[in-house]
């Protein structure tokens, strides 16, 4: 059982980091309160047993739902809809340079 | 002489040559496309779109499973594995985690066996490419591969030398090639390499201390080289009582050397959870066996055939399966009444095939069976009828019979071409001959 | 007032050539320009012009055969991609998104003939319980404009109150589409999981999400709901199950239907005049022949932990597509809520936490199930409160993250176990602010929810009554 008191703004960087969310210090600090009060409250959970229970991931009731092999014309897009707008050059979509490989 | 023993895994990722998209209707063959021009709410990854998955792909990954000796899962799904990166418009991608279609497998080498752990299937990311505008540097990025059919295949870390790396790889190629599921070409992208390389005292069994994973390989040559520069920096780090970094590495063609890229002290938080978007995958034995039916022979399989049934050479065997259009054409061609009435034989079919025909799409078995034919048959002439048309040419190349005569060689053949103008189905033997005597 | 009328009257209208469509809509834009500046239920009002040539042309299109909904001026939750028309999910991220596509739930509707009208005001991406967590202005309640109108789909409901459509399309992940009806005195149907395509919806849970009709009555709510239910291969998690002809099943009787009154939803957290007032309804039902028995849920206390697990996990998952890259505009422009719940649901599906809250949660989520399929063996519907508290004032549920959660009380577990429920109007309390109950079916039995709700719609009006707007 995890202790939830225990979160630390180090704990929050870290969680905003995996989440590619840029927080202020002080939001930070707010955050490591918030969490710790959700995180509490929702461990309520671990009270109820569930032993030898599976996991439901998805209540649709259904398997093996699959398409065909086959081109979708309608619903490609033109490459100036796939742009819409954005920093662009060339067709290209333009972002700030990546060095590393962060995979 | 060495005191440790290379510990090497592989990642291989091949681009399946499906129509469409493995989440959605656009086309898959995007080499060569303009940017951006084959994308759909799906694949870029628009609010509010929604996944389906490309039965053709899961087909064809359960295939690749069973050619090389795998368990197929009777239930499998999609897992989001998540991570953040220009070209991965989701955020996460659509791959699988700890129920993957296919588990476990083998490919035999000259140096032993390598096991398979897994083959599973995923969704590939967009391009990048880096770009200076504006004298900044930016990222430049195109959708149009994104959301492309990739199959996963990894091995346990079985393999001990750079050459059986290449041994490996090529065996392995060759199953994917032969199958027809992908073009698995290195150069254009469809088919990447990631070895894991560590080094272990020699006689341990235990897992070695670090990992170190080399990026950026695109042919089976580099792949070796680079694996060989690991093995040998691992060694010198680890004889100076050191543990090598456990990082990831990208190789550098031109120095022929891996640079280090990032050090991985911890392992990525891809957060995976089950795709809720895309209902649980379950396959009947039977629904298996199907596919086991319409599976291509096997490259091992088919060349066995052939030195048996046919009785060909090991090194014809081997030109043959190495190109999907000449086995197809043998195969066709062996068949035919020609080869069965024995006037022709298989080994002469697989000869001809081998070293006259240089596009063997290109043409069909019977022009083959015909051209060979053709080449064999020798028609008896009468002896009269043949002396009539080698003097009716002497006298008509008076010059070419003056320079034979003065020493020249060349103009025998010429006479001889002309009289097989007439008489092309006649052996040359005959010819020459009969064309001695009246010169 | 013509949208006063229900759908099958503006729909005969409309056949009949009594009634306009260029009225329709005129009357549309007529209450949009009374009340709107006061309720801010909308975020886009669609261009008059467009609007006006648009029933122009449906007008003179108009044959015997058409939908019901032809002709018809609806509204939509702003979680919906409508091509050419801006799409925001009610945050900054998105303010000034154009799709290039739009959401097959829409498509149905435009090929029906009916009229978008405007895209409606939400808790931003579904994450709220009272449209107060938008970037384009707080909804006003038009009971009482100090206080909230629900959410995350306050938009929708607060439109329909003022009468500015006959219906709208909202979206119900954890009571978004149920809260604002019982709070602005509408009817609402949260339908089962996969009833109706979800492609094209702005993603908040999916696994969670529905995409459903609201409107004044029940009946119009089955009009709505037939025309848009039913498979779309473009959606994976979409039923093949034939879609019933809602609106005409409608009427069946409910004699010896059996209702669960489960005691654990009429304990200390609910409001004294919820509870009073559902008693009421409940004895409603006994008169029209249904047979009412107490029952046992006591899973309840575990419904809000375990979806404020599953659902935050989820919505960090689906927000991750938006980076400012392709479309719209970059991280920081989440609010503080949006960016609570994404930071609970990445720590709840981290290493090292996975096994004890998402896994965990998951499995709680199958005894739920198991909970709801015994009882739902034995009974047609559950009948709950929709909330434990009467619409807040501006601020109390934002300032309390607590109770913020709680107000979901009744209304997550529902799409956590993947049935539908219908919400519709059963009295007002002591301060005229409208209260509204549940009724919780099997999966696929909106029929009978609906047949159940129409009964009650038959022998009560509360469903009738306005906001002095």
């Amino acid at each position: 059982m995890t202790n939830a008191a225990a979160l630390t703004k180090k704990d929050i960087d870290h969680i905003a980091g995996l989440a590619n969310l840029s927080i202020t210090d002080r939001q930070s600090e707010e955050l490591v309160t918030q969490l710790e009060e959700t995180v509490t409250y929702v461990s309520a959970l671990q009270k109820i047993s569930t032993e030898n229970i599976p996991e439901t991931s998805q209540v649709t009731n259904t398997e093996n739902v699959y398409r065909k092999d086959e081109i979708d014309s309608e619903r490609l897009l033109s490459q100036k809809d796939a742009l819409s707008g954005k920093k662009q050059y060339k067709g290209f979509f333009v972002v700030d340079a990546v060095f590393d490989r962060e995979k | 002489m060495s005191t440790f023993e290379p510990v090497i895994g592989l990642e291989i990722h091949a681009e399946l040559k499906t129509k469409s998209k493995m989440f959605c209707g656009c086309p898959a063959d995007h080499f060569g496309t303009p940017p951006n021009t084959q994308t759909c709410p799906v694949c870029l990854g628009l609010p509010g779109a929604l996944p389906v998955a490309n039965i053709q792909a899961i087909d064809w990954t359960i295939m690749l499973g069973l050619a090389l000796g795998s368990t197929i899962a009777d239930i499998s799904k999609f897992d989001r594995k998540h991570y953040f990166y220009p070209d991965l418009p989701k955020g996460y991608q659509i791959s699988q985690y700890d129920q993957p279609l296919c588990s476990g497998g083998m490919v035999s080498t000259s140096f032993g066996d390598v096991y398979i752990r897994r083959v599973h299937l995923e969704e590939d990311t967009g391009k990048l490419q880096h770009a200076t505008l504006d004298s900044r540097n930016v990222t430049l990025v195109d959708f149009n591969r994104s959301g492309v059919p990739l199959v996963e295949i990894v091995t346990k870390p079985d393999i001990r030398s750079a050459q059986q790396a290449k041994e490996f790889l090529k065996k392995l190629h060759q199953i994917i090639r032969n199958l027809e599921i992908s073009d698995a070409d290195m150069e254009k992208g469809s088919m990447r390499i990631e070895p894991n390389i560590s080094l272990r005292p020699i006689g341990s069994k235990e897992l070695p201390a670090y990992k170190v994973e080399v990026k950026n390989i695109n042919s089976f040559r580099f792949a070796a080289a680079a694996i060989e520069y690991e093995i040998v920096r691992h060694k010198k780090i680890l004889d100076e009582g050191k543990i090598p970094v456990q990082e990831t590495r990208g190789w550098n063609e031109q120095k022929g050397i891996t640079v280090s890229q990032r050090s991985k002290e911890e392992a990525a938080d891809y957060r995976y959870f089950p795709e809720p978007d895309i209902p649980p995958m379950r396959f009947s034995k039977r629904y298996i066996e199907n596919i086991r039916e319409t599976m291509p022979e096997l490259p091992n399989v088919r060349k066995e055939r052939m030195m048996k049934e046919y009785e060909l050479q090991e090194k014809q065997a081997d030109v043959l399966i190495s190109d999907m259009a000449k086995c197809r054409l043998f195969d066709e061609a062996v068949i035919h009444h020609s080869v069965s009435e024995n006037k022709i034989s298989a080994v002469e079919v697989a000869n001809w095939i081998i070293n006259k025909v240089p596009n063997a799409s290109g043409i069909d078995s019977n022009t083959v069976v015909k051209q060979i034919v053709d080449d064999n048959s020798i028609v008896a002439i009468d002896e009269d009828e043949l002396n009539c048309i080698v003097s009716e040419v002497v006298s008509k190349n008076p010059k070419a019979v003056a320079d034979y005569k003065g020493g020249k060689e060349q103009s025998l053949m010429f006479l001889l071409g002309q009289i097989k103008r007439t008489l092309p189905k006649v052996q040359v033997s005959v010819i020459l001959e009969a064309l001695k005597k009246q010169l | 007032m013509l949208f006063n009328l229900s759908i099958s009257a503006l729909a005969e209208g409309i056949r009949k050539k009594d009634i306009s469509i260029l009225d329709l809509v005129l009357e549309s834009f007529k209450a949009v320009e009374q009340c709107e500046h006061r309720v801010n239920a909308l975020i886009t009002v669609i261009d008059k012009e467009a609007a006006l040539t648009r029933a122009k042309k449906l007008q003179q299109a108009l044959t015997t055969a058409a939908s019901p909904l032809y002709g018809i001026p609806f509204v939509m939750k702003d979680a919906y991609c409508t091509r050419g028309v801006q799409t925001t999910a009610a945050s900054n991220v998105l303010a000034g998104y154009i799709p290039a596509y739009s959401a097959t739930v829409y498509k149905r509707l435009e090929d029906a003939g009916a009229i978008l009208i405007g895209k409606a005001n939400m808790d931003a991406w579904g994450h709220g319980a009272s449209t107060e967590n938008t970037d384009f202005g707080v909804t006003k309640n038009p009971w009482d404009m100090q206080r909230s109108a629900g959410g995350s789909g306050g938009g929708p409901a607060a439109a329909l109150a003022c009468r500015y459509c006959a219906f709208a399309i909202g979206e119900d992940t954890g009571g978004s589409i149920r809260n604002p009806a019982a709070w602005n005195n509408v009817s609402a149907m949260k339908v089962t999981y996969g009833r109706v395509s979800r492609y094209g919806a702005i993603a908040y849970a999916s696994s969670l999400d529905t995409v459903g009709p609201t409107a004044k009555t029940i009946e119009d709510c089955a009009f709505v709901l037939e025309t848009i239910a039913g498979y779309d291969p473009y959606d994976a998690t979409s039923s093949r199950k034939l879609v019933p002809s809602y609106s005409r099943e409608i009427g069946q009787s409910i004699k010896g239907r059996k209702i669960a009154f489960p005691t654990e939803f009429y304990g200390k957290a609910l409001d004294h005049q919820i509870r009073d007032t559902i008693i009421q309804a409940r004895d409603v039902f006994v008169a029209q022949g249904a047979i009412v028995k107490d029952v046992s849920l006591p899973l309840l206390e575990y419904g809000v932990p375990m979806y404020y697990i599953l659902a935050p996990s989820e919505t960090s998952s689906n927000l991750g597509r938006y980076d400012g890259v392709r479309f719209g505009s970059g991280r920081e422009f989440f609010t503080k809520e949006t960016m609570r719940r994404i930071m609970t649901g990445t720590y709840a599906l981290s290493s090292g936490y996975y096994d004890a809250y998402y896994k965990k949660a998951q499995k709680v989520r199958s005894l739920f199930i198991k909970e709801y399929q015994e009882l739902l063996s034995q009974y047609d519907a559950i009948l709950t409160p929709v909330t434990p508290i009467m619409p807040p004032r501006f601020g109390e549920l934002l300032q309390d993250p607590i109770k913020n959660m709680m107000a979901d009380l009744y209304t997550v577990i529902v799409n956590i176990v993947g049935l539908p429920s219908l919400a519709l109007p059963c009295g007002f309390g002591s301060n005229g602010l409208p209260i509204g109950m549940q009724l919780i079916g099997p999966m696929f039995s909106e029929s009978t929810l609906f047949s159940l709700g129409y009964a009650y719609q038959e022998a009560t009006d509360w469903h009738t009554k306005m906001p002095n707007i």
